[in-house]
């Protein structure tokens, strides 16, 4: 190979890399953009406090984006992670109120999160029935059964369970790297374990990957699992920020995650994107409310801004599929 | 000609370098029912497309009615008279039967009120002249097949339909329904309507038709008045004795001369030559049976080494057979017997398991995953055996990859290129190579060569040869006859969900057609080799 075909080749392979995640990149690309503006306009966004607390209140979040990007590249939705997060968090407040230590508390809301998923996965990939339904069912389900059980009480947590009985700093750098370990890891594993293959191959095309060896109903129901385990963690990630646990809490989470998972470049027809857009996604729309405040403009401005945002993206991803095909 | 409805003439069409239609001419004359014939793949679909305006032929002339049409588009076929009956009626399931006939026959107006007894009327009027049994209010997704094809029916004369095409319409009615069907049909050629009837049932065409015309490799071949052969009966005899049908019509040497006609050319010798002996039985089916798809009381040896094409026409059961090996709609009745001991086969995994490989026809468009990477594409299947430990080794992967691609020789720019950026032959391959890398004892392939272009066709046959010669049973499926006669050691026939002759290889194309169609007198002759 001459050393100009070498160069072609590289500058071919480097284009086709870049084409192949153009979507994640240009969300990137957003972002840093109003990083930027951001740093010119209203320096006082960088400061390390507000920041941090931006951060760690955004990391349960980040918990069940992921699981979420994971749904949806299988070519499921779930909608039900708003309750689920909701009955996760009181009980691990009833459960940790009654003197159970934290170390026994975080599996329990894991495992009752497990159990959400499982009943969705089975009759998703059981039954066959159509996710948005189903969930649409279990979210209606699990916030009334919480409705009924609670009255509206808080639970009030005693102490050592707010930060882990840690200093709020300790703590908040705690959730922060949690999220983050977990993104690094489900981004690694989504890639390199055979699991994370079959998830995109099902969403894909689930009858090729059935004639190919895979089951598809089984990844289904894991997925879901997964998910329902995520939100038991992410519950818990939320319900030691505070003294108290609200009954009424991760309402409108599921469309937090799911707006995080669209914008970030996941195709919502499933078995296209990555773990590393969604959390460029969640941060693009994380930063919207601050930025707004730095800038002085009206917070009435930050849902239209959040809204706007997400069409673009399902506009491009339209756009983009549609010529494609041709 | 006076009453000639429809006159196509030197019809030509190409879909890039296939050549469908090459010349074909085909007339209708107002009350009768004219018979098209041709084994798949022989243009007939093409040529109905041209008639209804779906497609524009690149050459020819079409005259209706006498008139000389230019362009010929589904609107203006609509208002020419001209009327399609599919074997799946195209109706609305949640509507009823008069909102159905309504919706088709009434003008657009979006917000106009609709006239309910208007429409009833209308509806039970069409279907009382067809003699249909159907209520206008029936919902049609209460109805069955025949009734719901009646009803389109009564929507085509309600347009004034002077041409009906009826493409196959008796695929999936019972013999009852057939016999209702026939007597709207004569009704139809009564009243001066031209029917073409598509069909591969022999016995309904001559029960039926005036005149029948063979399409061959897209060409018209030969277009005969029906009956005995030499003696033609003008079309309004026809009618009498199409209605006392006995045996002084004896179909035998008929049958036989429009096999042929079907049939008709010799088996090129591009196939490449058989080059092993077969070897020991490696899959034995006893009596195997599958209600859920229809598969019924199948016997059969597959040995090793050897290429046993599986023929039939479409919706003979031969992919539903296929289905059953590979776990994917499991056996209830009788035996699988591999390499000697007896299995049961409930999953694709189980299938796996015991070296079974399937490599699924390409038109359904699931051989490969389009949006994945060809080497994931690749890996798919030995998934356990490449990666043991559940982690991906990359290395590995592409190793075996490029392996792959070189060895059937892929054309690709490299092993990361999504599937979807592959050509119809090269995906094929892709497909093929996932199973080749499971080192499979017994191959299935479904259509291996459909929609793939000459060369590569031509390759994946040498592929097919190269394994049987290493030992590997391979069972083919496929509706190209030069290739069944080609490819096979020996072929087995199915027709109606079952094995009805089992032929050797370099049979007779005659034959094979013959038991694909059911003539009984050729498959009891060659049932006993």
């Amino acid at each position: 190979m001459s050393r100009k075909e070498n160069q072609s080749f590289l500058t071919s392979a480097a284009t086709s890399a870049t084409r192949r995640h153009f979507r994640e990149l240009s969300v990137a690309a957003a972002l840093a953009l109003v990083l930027l503006v951001l740093a010119v306009v209203a320096p006082a966004f960088f400061q390390p406090q507000p920041l941090l607390s931006l951060l760690t209140r955004e990391a349960p979040t980040l918990v069940v984006a992921c699981g979420m990007a994971l749904i949806i590249i299988s070519r499921q939705i779930d909608i039900s992670v708003g309750s689920q997060f909701a009955v996760c968090s009181v009980a691990a407040g009833l459960l940790a109120a009654s003197k159970l230590p934290l170390a026994l508390v975080l599996p329990a809301s894991v495992a009752l999160g497990a159990a959400m998923g499982a009943i969705n996965g089975a009759l998703i990939a059981g039954l066959r029935l159509p996710s948005i339904v189903v969930t649409l069912a279990t979210m209606v389900t699990w916030r009334e059964a919480l409705r009924w059980q609670q009255q509206g009480a808080f639970v009030n947590l005693p102490d050592g369970v707010q930060w882990f009985g840690l200093s709020q700093l300790a703590g908040q750098w705690a959730l922060i790297a949690v999220a983050l370990s977990l993104l690094v890891a489900l981004a690694f594993a989504t890639k390199h374990l055979a699991a994370g293959r079959f998830i995109y191959a099902v969403g894909s095309d689930a009858e090729a990957a059935r004639l190919a060896g895979i089951r598809p109903q089984l990844t289904t129901f894991g997925v879901f699992v997964f998910m329902g385990a995520l939100t038991g963690l992410a519950a818990m990630m939320n319900v030691v920020q505070s003294p108290q646990v609200d009954p009424k809490s991760g309402t409108g989470l599921e469309l937090k995650a799911i707006a995080a998972v669209v914008v970030g470049g996941v195709a919502i027809s499933g078995g296209r994107g990555n773990l590393w857009g969604v959390f460029a996604g969640l941060l693009l729309l994380a930063c919207i409310t601050p930025a707004l405040t730095h800038l002085h403009v009206e917070a009435y401005w930050e849902k239209a801004i959040q809204g706007a945002i997400i069409l673009l993206a399902v506009v491009a991803d339209g756009v983009r599929t549609r010529k494609e095909r041709n | 000609m006076i009453d000639s409805l429809l006159q196509l003439t030197s019809v030509t069409k190409s879909f890039g370098a296939v050549r469908a239609l090459k010349g074909v001419s085909f007339d209708l004359r107002a009350g009768e029912v004219h018979a098209l014939l041709g084994e798949n793949g022989a243009g007939k679909s093409t040529l109905i497309k041209v008639i209804t305006g779906a497609h524009q032929p690149d050459g020819g002339t079409i005259d209706i009615n006498g008139q000389r049409v230019a362009h010929l588009t589904p609107a203006a076929a609509h208002k020419l008279g001209i009327a399609c009956i599919y074997q799946q009626p195209a109706l609305f399931p949640d509507l009823t039967v008069a909102e159905n006939i309504g919706v088709r026959l009434e003008k657009v107006r979006s917000f106009a009120r609709v006239d309910w007894p208007s429409r009833r009327a209308r509806a039970a009027q069409l279907l009382q002249r067809i003699g249909a049994k159907v209520s206008p209010d029936a919902e049609v997704r209460s109805l069955s097949m025949p009734e719901q094809q009646l009803v389109e029916i009564a929507c085509a004369l309600g347009a004034g339909a002077r041409i009906v095409i009826m493409d196959e319409p008796t695929a999936s009615l019972t013999q009852k329904e057939v016999e209702l069907l026939f007597a709207v049909v004569r009704e139809l050629r009564a009243s001066g309507v031209g029917v073409i009837y598509i069909s591969h049932r022999l016995e309904e065409i001559f029960a039926l038709a005036d005149r029948v015309t063979v399409l061959r490799d897209g060409e018209s071949v030969r277009t005969r008045k029906v009956g005995r052969a030499g003696c033609p009966q003008p079309a309004a005899a026809r009618v009498d004795a199409s209605e006392r049908r006995g045996e002084d019509t004896a179909p035998y040497l008929t049958e036989s001369e429009l096999i042929k006609l079907m049939v008709g050319r010799e088996v090129s010798s591009i196939f490449p030559p058989a080059e092993s002996e077969p070897g020991d039985v490696v899959l034995s089916l006893k009596n195997l049976g599958c209600t859920a798809n229809g598969v019924k009381n199948i016997t059969l040896d597959v040995h090793a080494g050897e290429v046993l094409g599986l023929a039939g026409l479409v919706g003979a059961g031969r992919t539903e057979l296929a289905r059953v090996l590979f776990g994917l709609t499991p056996a209830d009745a009788g035996e699988i017997i591999l390499n000697g001991q007896r299995v049961t086969i409930t999953s694709p995994q189980e299938a796996v398991a015991h070296g079974i490989a399937y490599v699924p026809e390409d038109r359904r468009r699931h051989g490969v995953i389009l949006e994945m990477p060809i080497s994931h594409n690749l890996t798919m299947a030995i998934h356990n055996r490449l990666f043991p430990g559940a982690w991906l080794r990359f290395g590995a992967e592409r190793t075996l990859a490029l392996d792959s691609i070189r060895d059937l020789d892929v054309r690709t720019s490299c092993p990361e290129a999504p599937g979807g950026s592959l050509s119809g032959g090269n995906q094929q391959k892709v497909s093929l190579a996932r199973w080749l890398a499971t080192k499979p004892k017994l191959l299935i392939l479904d259509e291996p060569t459909q929609g793939v272009d000459v060369g590569a066709k031509s390759e994946i046959h040498k592929i097919i040869r190269r394994l049987a010669a290493e030992g590997m049973a391979v069972l083919m499926i496929s509706s190209d006859l030069p290739e069944v006669l080609g490819m096979s050691d020996r072929i087995a026939v199915m027709r109606g969900g079952t094995i009805t002759a089992m032929l050797p290889g370099k049979s007779d194309a005659h034959d094979v057609m013959a038991a694909a169609l059911g003539n009984s007198a050729v498959a009891a002759d060659v049932r006993r080799l």
